[in-house]
């Protein structure tokens, strides 16, 4: 099968993965950790520990908040010294769970070996309680709760399970290192999700600018033997690790606006977290720790690591054991340049979703003044979503939302594309985000509306 | 921690290495061989309608953006060397140099500025001025008279356009054969003619020039081609049907200002349409009112007009065509 990729739009910027030949190393242990409870989509998870409460590596220490919310375990072993609120990259205050790290005493129901168990268990409901109560959310960047995406809605069947290789961020490597260095736990992790899923097919789709793990993948699955399970190499081009656009290039569907990919029988998890899936359904091991790039532009090889962190570690402490602050940064970005989030609070703590921490040079990240539309249409070329983002941002300004919502102002997946691509470089995306949070607003202020007035007639 | 402030902002983080300056920049690279082609066989006189055009067209912006609109030049981006370049590109070299200033007040001060500059124009600025001056000054906009270049061109036809030269006879009855056959002509010499503007001079620099556009993905070839493809049609069929009143496409192709116009100034971001659909509507609606105005019209050739015409419809065109969305029928 040749390389295949979405069908709509997409950018090449530069790769940028220097930290590629950077084997994977193990974050020490600081003094403190922070463990966030909003670290997956949805409600926050409630705190089940209380100050002075001693815990161990893998205890449980929060339980989910509501339907749509995850377990979080304990990354260290130590004593809790307070639950308050504490802010986090962004500023905003959020509840923090404190514990002062003393040794490092595992939970002993998790299997710390490095045997490789390939052995799947028969039991579906098993194994989604596993992959729950072991707090695995996705961490290909929106961490939505793993359990609920594995578990269709009724009348709703999965005919693949899409996992996520491409890695389409530039700068980061920590998919590509878990690819190359634990190939064979990501695909036990994938044929179980696939069992899951009551047998669908499943393709691990990998862009070719890694042709190492291409192999190592192509190599673990031929050497697994589990069936139907296959690797699709994909064309380099950006956005492909988004949902939409990776179920466009591999099962040329397109899911419709405000649909799930499940309305096209897709399922998509990211490698990392196929290898968390069989972390916590093989060995019994929550997610409490993942891997982060440390890259940026411009700056000296040995401050490029992939850490093994356990989530909760500051990102101050990152920073520190990697070598500090390289004196070129002018913005770090939690993530990836294109939907990263920069960094406010340097204090903030790893969550479960940190894939990197990038540093950018002033040249390389400092927004250039904004001038006149020249209406070249790059936005709309580059738009993955087939959206208009020069209309949107004059529509925004007229603040228009009838036609932003007839221009599908709320279809916009915030990729970067338009104002990547912008020459005069308009802050298209700032204002259509804007534009798709109050489009968003009317859809469901009606919606409501509509259920209300359903209600009010039965009765 | 230090004190050090780092930026926040949202994302994306990283720009491409593009800016309308950048964009601009390429439009002068692609056009420059033309221009040395034109300084080459046109000489001094030339050089120094390319010149007063430029310089014309900066000054008069920067002039008016600062001084009678009160806001930042725009000068940097450097559209209005483009536009000075475009200009020159379009009158012959022997063309007295007021002219050309006047030509370039019409560009900036208005067809450009008062619509509110780059990106805001309804019509190409270049081309706007090229049609007010063919229309005032008829005269010396139509004296063809090669001034003396720096290399000789073999081969060539002096004296006034070939075009207006075989509109005139035919007007005046005779065919194109008869035509050829009077004037010892033939029709390559034709197509090496040199009494032409200076941008429609050689088909060869052009084609370089707006191949690097493609290649640096600045224009997108929709345009051209439905232009270029129209033309060949209706030449085709009418030269068919009568070869000796109708001149066949590689000649409608190759003379007037048919490539300049096609691969420059219907490609003009601000004046064509956004879609692909929308831009294929506009490139047959130019090349259908070009062909007309060679075979039926009072000029003998009317690129500059049909691309006049159909920036009209530009506005139209961006609202009826949209792209395909995602996930949407």
């Amino acid at each position: 099968m040749g390389k295949v990729t979405f069908s709509r739009g997409g950018i090449h910027p530069r790769d940028c993965k220097y930290a590629r030949e950077c084997a994977i190393e193990e974050l020490p242990l600081p003094k403190t950790v922070y463990v966030s409870m909003v670290q997956h989509l949805g409600a926050p998870a409630k705190p089940l520990v209380a100050p002075g409460d001693s815990v161990k590596v893998g205890q449980v220490i929060a339980e989910p908040g509501g339907f749509i919310s995850a377990f979080i375990h304990s990354p260290v072993s130590g004593t809790v010294k307070g639950i308050a609120p504490r802010k986090n990259l962004a500023g905003d205050p959020v509840m923090h769970v404190e514990i002062a790290v003393e040794g490092d005493e595992w939970d002993p129901a998790i299997d710390r070996s490095g045997d490789l168990v390939t052995d799947i268990p028969d039991d579906k409901a098993l194994i989604l309680g596993r992959i729950k109560a072991c707090g695995v959310v996705g961490l290909g960047g929106a961490t939505f709760p793993t359990h609920v995406k594995l578990s269709p809605p009724p009348g709703k069947v999965a005919d693949c399970l899409i996992i996520n290789g491409s890695e389409c961020e530039p700068f980061l490597t920590s998919d590509y290192r878990i690819m190359i260095e634990r190939p064979k736990e990501v695909v036990v992790g994938a044929a179980i999700m696939q069992k899951v899923l009551d047998g669908c097919h499943c393709v691990i789709g990998i862009e070719e600018n890694k042709p190492e793990a291409i192999a190592a993948i192509r190599a673990a699955v031929a050497e697994l033997g589990y069936p139907d399970i296959r690797v699709q190499v994909l064309r380099k081009r950006y956005p492909q690790g988004g949902e939409k656009q990776l179920i466009d290039a591999v099962l040329h569907r397109q899911v419709g606006s405000g649909g799930l990919p499940i309305d096209v029988g897709a399922v998509v998890q990211n490698v990392t977290t196929s290898f968390a899936v069989y972390e916590a359904v093989q060995k019994n091991k929550p997610l409490i720790s993942n891997i982060l790039t440390v890259t940026g532009d411009k700056i000296p090889a040995k401050l490029q690591h992939n850490y093994l962190f356990r989530i909760g570690v500051p990102l101050s402490f990152v920073m520190e054991q990697a070598g500090g602050i390289p004196d070129t940064a002018a913005k770090i970005v939690s993530g990836g340049p294109m939907m990263g989030k920069a960094v406010s609070n340097l204090d903030a703590t790893t969550v479960k979703g940190t894939a990197a921490v990038l540093y950018l040079s002033e040249a390389a990240t400092r927004r250039q003044k904004e001038s006149h539309c020249i209406r070249c249409g790059k936005c709309a070329d580059a738009c993955p979503m087939g959206l208009e983002p020069f209309l949107l941002n004059r529509l925004y300004k007229a603040a228009d939302l009838e036609a932003l919502e007839k221009n599908a102002a709320q279809d916009c997946i915030e990729c970067g594309c338009c104002l990547y691509s912008c020459p005069a470089h308009i802050p298209l995306l700032d204002h259509i985000r804007q534009a798709k949070g109050q489009v968003m607003g009317v859809i469901r202020a009606r919606a409501a509306a509509a259920k209300a007035a359903a209600e009010a007639k039965k009765q | 921690m230090d004190n050090k402030k780092y930026i926040v902002s949202p994302s994306p983080h990283i720009h491409a290495d593009i800016s309308t300056t950048s964009v601009m920049r390429d439009v002068i690279i692609a056009l420059s061989p033309a221009a040395v082609v034109a300084i080459l066989v046109y000489g001094w006189a030339e050089l120094l309608v390319l010149l007063v055009s430029i310089v014309s067209c900066v000054l008069l912006e920067w002039a008016v953006t600062r001084w009678m609109m009160k806001r930042p030049s725009t000068v940097g981006d450097l559209s209005a060397v483009v536009t000075g370049l475009l200009l020159a590109l379009n009158l012959p070299s022997a063309i007295p140099l007021w002219i050309v200033f006047i030509g370039a007040v019409v560009a900036i001060c208005v067809a450009k500025l008062p619509f509110g500059g780059i990106g805001q124009n309804v019509f190409n600025p270049a081309i706007t001025g090229r049609v007010f001056l063919l229309v005032s000054f008829p005269a010396q906009m139509t004296n063809w008279t090669p001034t003396p270049g720096f290399v000789p061109v073999p081969d060539a036809v002096s004296g006034a356009t070939p075009l207006s030269l075989l509109k005139e006879a035919l007007k005046g009855g005779s065919t194109i054969p008869q035509f050829l056959a009077s004037n010892d002509f033939s029709m390559s010499s034709l197509l090496w003619d040199i009494g032409a503007s200076a941008g429609e001079l050689s088909a060869g620099a052009l084609l370089i020039g707006f191949i690097y556009l493609l290649i640096r993905r600045v224009v997108k070839p929709w345009i051209p081609l439905s232009i270029l493809g129209t033309m060949a049609l209706i030449s085709v069929v009418f030269h068919t049907v009568n070869p000796d009143i109708y001149t066949g496409p590689v000649f409608n192709i190759m003379t007037g200002g048919t490539l300049l116009g096609a691969f420059f100034m219907a490609t003009d971001y601000v004046t064509s349409p956004m879609n692909v659909w929308g831009g294929v509507i506009f490139g047959v609606g130019i090349g259908l009112i070009d062909m007309m105005i060679r075979y039926f019209g009072a000029y003998p050739e009317g690129m500059s007009f049909a691309i006049l015409l159909m920036n009209c419809t530009v506005p139209l065109l961006n609202r009826w065509f949209h792209q395909k969305k995602y996930g949407r029928t």
